[in-house]
C-alpha cells in the first residue's frame, strides 16, 4: 500500500506518480490522506490499479479515468469520473453536478445521491445511483445505462439518444424527446448486471424504463433550397 | 410634340424601382420561409458587409521612418505560442495557422490535405468537434487538440498526443450557439467517433456539460494540465461578443493563448440569421482584446490568435498591427484547397448556386469533394496537390506580410504597430483606435471629447 499525504506533498506529485504506473506495477494500492476537497485528485489514470480517497474531493475526481479503480470514501464535488473510459469509480457520499458526464465507458457507484445532470452528455458509461438524481440527469445522453435507485428530479433524459435510463422511483418529469419503455426481459437482464456491479440489492423488475422517442433525431423538412 | 408622339411613348413615367429593404434576396427568403417553415441552415460566416481590414490602410515609410530592402533584409516570421504556463510550448514558422475544423464537417482527405500543407510551411492545424483523426495526427506536424461542448471523440490518449489543446467556448460564426452536423454527412465512420446512430441530424451543444463560468473553468484548465503533465499549451477560444471581458476571464482562468473569432468565421453549418445576425466583426474585437491583455499586464505573455475574414499577407499584417501575435484561416484555407472552385461551375449550376456562393456545405454534396462524406465527391481532392496549394497559399500569405512589415521599417511581424495604420472610414477608425487617414484623429479618442 502507497500512502500519499496530498496536503504534505501537492496535487502535481501525486498525479505524476499515478501516471508512473504501468500495466504491470506492483504497487497496485494506493490511498490518498488528506484530499481535502481538492481538486483534480487521480486523474488521467491509467492502469490497473486501485486508488482509496480517504475523505471528499472537489472538481473532476478521477476524470478521464482508464482502467484504474478509484474509491473516494466521502463525497465527490462537480464532474466526478467525467469522461472515463474504463474501470470503475465508487463514491460512498453524495456526488455533485455532473457526475460521469460525457463518459465513454467503465462504471460509476454512487452511494448516496447525484445532483443535476448526472450522466450528461453520457457516450457509454455505466453509471448507478444507489439514491436520487437531480433536475436535468442524462441530458443529450448518447449510449450506456444509468440507473437511478431513488427519485428523477425535473427533465431527466432531455434531448437523449440512445442510452438507457432506469428509476426505480418517482420521475419527477421527463425531458423533450424522453419517453417511458417497455421493460423487456433483456432490459432486467441488462439492469440486473448494472445493479449486481453497482451493489445494490434492488430488484430489476421494481425498475421503468425511459429512453429516446426519437423524434428529434431529424430535421422535418427538407431545407435543401 | 405631335398627337402621334404622345400616344408611341405616351407621358414621362417612374422607372420601376426595388426596395432597399425589401430587396430581391429579402424577398426570396420571405419566400423560401413560407414555403418551407424552417430556417435556412448553411456554411460559412457573414456575408454582409462590415467594417474590415480592407477598410485600413499601412503608411509606409517615407523621411520620417525608414524602410527595410524588400527581399534582402531579413524579417522575422517565427511564432511561439503557450509560453505562460505549458512545459512545451508550440513554435510556427508562420503567424498564420489554420482553424480547427472537424472530420465529419470536412472528409478525411480535406484534413489530410489541411495538415499537410500546414506542416509544409510551418504552421499548426487544429481539429474539431469529433475527435482526432489518425490522417491529421499523421499528416500534421503540430497539432492543436480542440475541447468542445460536446466532448465528441474526447480522450485522454488523443490528449496526450496533441501539441497543444484548445477549449472551446465559443465561435464567430455562432456565439452562443451549438454545432450542427446534419445526417447526410453521418456516414458509419463518422457516426462511430461520435457515438451516435448514422444518419440523424447531429447537434452540438452550446454549453460545456461539466462547467459553467469563469470560475468553473479555471478548475478545468487545471485538470487537464493534470492530465497532460503541464506539457501542453491550453488555448481558450472565444466568439467575438464582449473581447474585454471574455479574455480578461480567459486569461484569469489560466489560458496560454486566446483564440478571438469574429463574425466572418466560418462555420460547417449553422442558421444564416445566426451568421448574420450575432456577433462582432473581427476589426471590432482585437483592440478591447489586446486591451485587456494590456490592462493585466501579460499582451505577449499570453498570446491572441485572431481569426474570422483573414484572406492576405495585408490582413496578417493589419491583425498583427492591431496586436495580435497570430491569426488563423478556415474559409481562406478550404479555398486554397479548391472550394468553390470555378472549374465546378457546372455543377454548382445544378445545386442552384454559382463559383464563389456556394455555402450549403451541410448537406455533403460539396463539388469540390472537401465538405462531404459521399466517397466518389471526396475521391476528387488529391490531398498531396491540395496540400500543395495551401503550402503555396501560406507562404505568398507570410511573404506580403514581410513585404509589408519591412516597408514599414520592421525587421519582424510582430514589430508592426497601431501607428502603422491609418483607417479609411470612421466606423473603422473608430474600431481600429488608429487615424482617419489624414487626420490624427479617431472616434473615441481619449482627450478629444468625443
Amino acid at each position: 500500500m502507497q500512502t500519499y499525504d496530498l496536503e504534505a506533498e501537492g496535487l502535481r506529485g501525486l498525479n505524476s506518480a499515478l501516471h508512473a504506473q504501468s500495466e504491470t506495477t506492483n504497487q497496485t494500492k494506493w490511498e490518498i490522506v488528506n484530499p481535502k476537497g481538492s481538486h483534480a485528485i487521480a486523474v488521467g489514470l491509467d492502469a490497473p490499479i486501485e486508488v482509496n480517497v480517504k475523505g471528499s474531493t472537489g472538481y473532476y475526481c478521477a476524470g478521464m479515468n482508464k482502467q484504474a479503480t478509484i474509491l473516494v470514501h466521502g463525497s465527490a464535488g462537480p464532474g466526478v469520473a467525467e469522461n472515463m473510459m474504463s474501470g470503475t469509480v465508487i463514491i460512498d457520499g453524495d456526488a455533485s453536478q455532473y457526475a460521469g458526464a460525457t463518459g465513454h465507458g467503465g462504471t460509476l457507484v454512487i452511494k448516496g445521491n447525484a445532483s443535476s445532470r448526472c450522466g450528461i452528455s453520457m457516450k457509454g458509461i455505466d453509471i448507478v445511483v444507489h439514491g436520487n438524481v437531480g433536475h436535468m440527469s442524462a441530458f443529450m445522453a448518447q449510449s450506456g445505462n444509468l440507473v437511478v435507485c431513488g427519485d428523477a428530479g425535473d427533465a431527466l433524459g432531455d434531448s437523449i439518444y440512445e442510452a438507457r435510463l432506469f428509476v426505480r422511483g418517482s420521475v419527477k418529469s421527463l425531458g423533450a424527446d424522453c419517453i417511458e419503455k417497455e421493460m423487456r426481459p433483456e432490459h432486467i437482464e441488462i439492469l440486473r448486471d448494472l445493479l449486481e456491479k453497482g451493489g445494490c440489492d434492488a430488484k430489476p423488475e421494481e425498475f421503468r424504463r425511459y429512453g429516446s422517442a426519437r423524434q428529434l433525431y431529424t430535421f422535418k423538412i427538407d431545407n435543401a433550397y | 410634340m405631335t398627337v402621334k408622339d404622345v400616344k408611341d411613348d405616351g407621358p414621362p413615367r417612374t422607372v420601376p424601382l426595388q426596395s432597399a429593404t425589401f430587396s430581391n434576396p429579402v424577398n426570396a427568403e420571405i419566400r423560401r420561409a413560407a414555403a418551407t417553415g424552417i430556417y435556412d441552415i448553411r456554411g460559412g460566416g457573414a456575408k454582409r458587409r462590415v467594417p474590415h481590414f480592407d477598410d485600413l490602410l499601412f503608411l509606409g515609410a517615407s523621411v520620417s521612418r525608414y524602410p527595410l530592402e524588400g527581399y534582402r533584409e531579413r524579417c522575422d516570421t517565427k511564432v511561439t505560442l503557450g509560453t505562460r504556463f505549458a512545459k512545451k510550448p508550440i513554435e510556427l514558422d508562420i503567424p498564420v495557422t489554420i482553424a480547427g475544423m472537424s472530420f465529419g464537417a470536412l472528409s478525411g482527405r480535406a484534413k489530410e490535405a489541411l495538415g499537410r500543407g500546414a506542416s509544409e510551411a510551418g504552421t499548426s492545424t487544429t481539429t474539431g468537434d469529433g475527435g482526432m483523426t489518425p490522417e491529421e495526427r499523421g499528416h500534421s506536424t503540430k497539432l492543436v487538440y480542440q475541447y468542445l461542448p460536446s466532448r465528441y471523440g474526447m480522450n485522454p490518449d488523443d490528449l496526450r498526443k496533441a501539441d497543444a489543446i484548445e477549449i472551446v467556448v465559443g465561435q464567430g460564426a455562432k456565439p452562443g450557439g451549438g454545432g450542427m452536423l446534419l445526417g447526410q454527412k453521418i456516414s458509419d465512420r463518422v457516426a462511430d467517433m461520435r457515438n451516435l446512430p448514422k444518419g440523424i441530424d447531429q447537434r452540438s451543444a452550446c454549453r460545456h456539460p461539466d462547467w459553467t463560468g469563469p470560475d468553473d473553468l479555471e478548475i478545468k484548465i487545471l485538470e487537464l494540465r493534470e492530465i497532460t503533465a503541464w506539457e501542453k499549451p491550453i488555448y481558450v477560444k472565444v466568439g467575438g461578443t464582449r473581447p474585454y471581458y471574455d479574455v480578461a476571464l480567459a486569461v484569469k482562468a489560466g489560458a496560454d493563448v486566446v483564440v478571438l473569432d469574429g463574425m466572418q468565421g466560418g462555420t460547417a453549418a449553422t442558421q444564416d440569421v445566426f451568421i448574420e445576425h450575432v456577433g462582432l466583426p473581427t476589426l471590432a474585437c482585437i483592440r478591447p482584446a489586446v486591451q485587456a491583455l494590456q490592462d493585466l499586464g501579460v499582451h505577449r505573455e499570453v498570446q491572441l490568435i485572431v481569426s474570422g475574414g483573414i484572406r492576405s499577407g495585408a490582413d496578417v499584417a493589419k491583425a498583427m498591427a492591431l496586436g495580435a501575435d497570430a491569426v488563423a484561416i478556415g474559409t481562406a484555407a478550404l479555398i486554397a484547397l479548391g472550394d468553390n472552385d470555378p472549374k465546378w461551375e457546372a455543377e454548382y449550376q445544378k445545386l442552384g448556386t454559382t463559383t464563389g456562393a456556394y455555402d450549403d456545405w451541410h448537406e455533403g454534396r460539396d463539388p469540390a469533394g472537401i465538405t462531404t462524406q459521399d466517397p466518389e465527391l471526396q475521391a476528387r481532392l488529391d490531398p498531396v496537390d491540395a496540400g500543395r496549394r495551401l503550402r503555396n497559399y501560406l507562404n505568398v500569405m507570410t511573404l506580403e506580410a514581410q513585404t509589408i512589415a519591412r516597408a514599414c521599417g520592421h525587421n519582424n511581424l510582430h514589430n508592426l504597430e497601431p501607428e502603422d495604420l491609418c483607417a479609411l472610414t470612421m466606423e473603422a477608425a473608430a474600431m481600429a483606435r488608429v487615424p482617419l487617414a489624414g487626420t490624427d484623429w479617431w472616434p473615441g479618442k481619449p482627450g478629444t471629447g468625443f
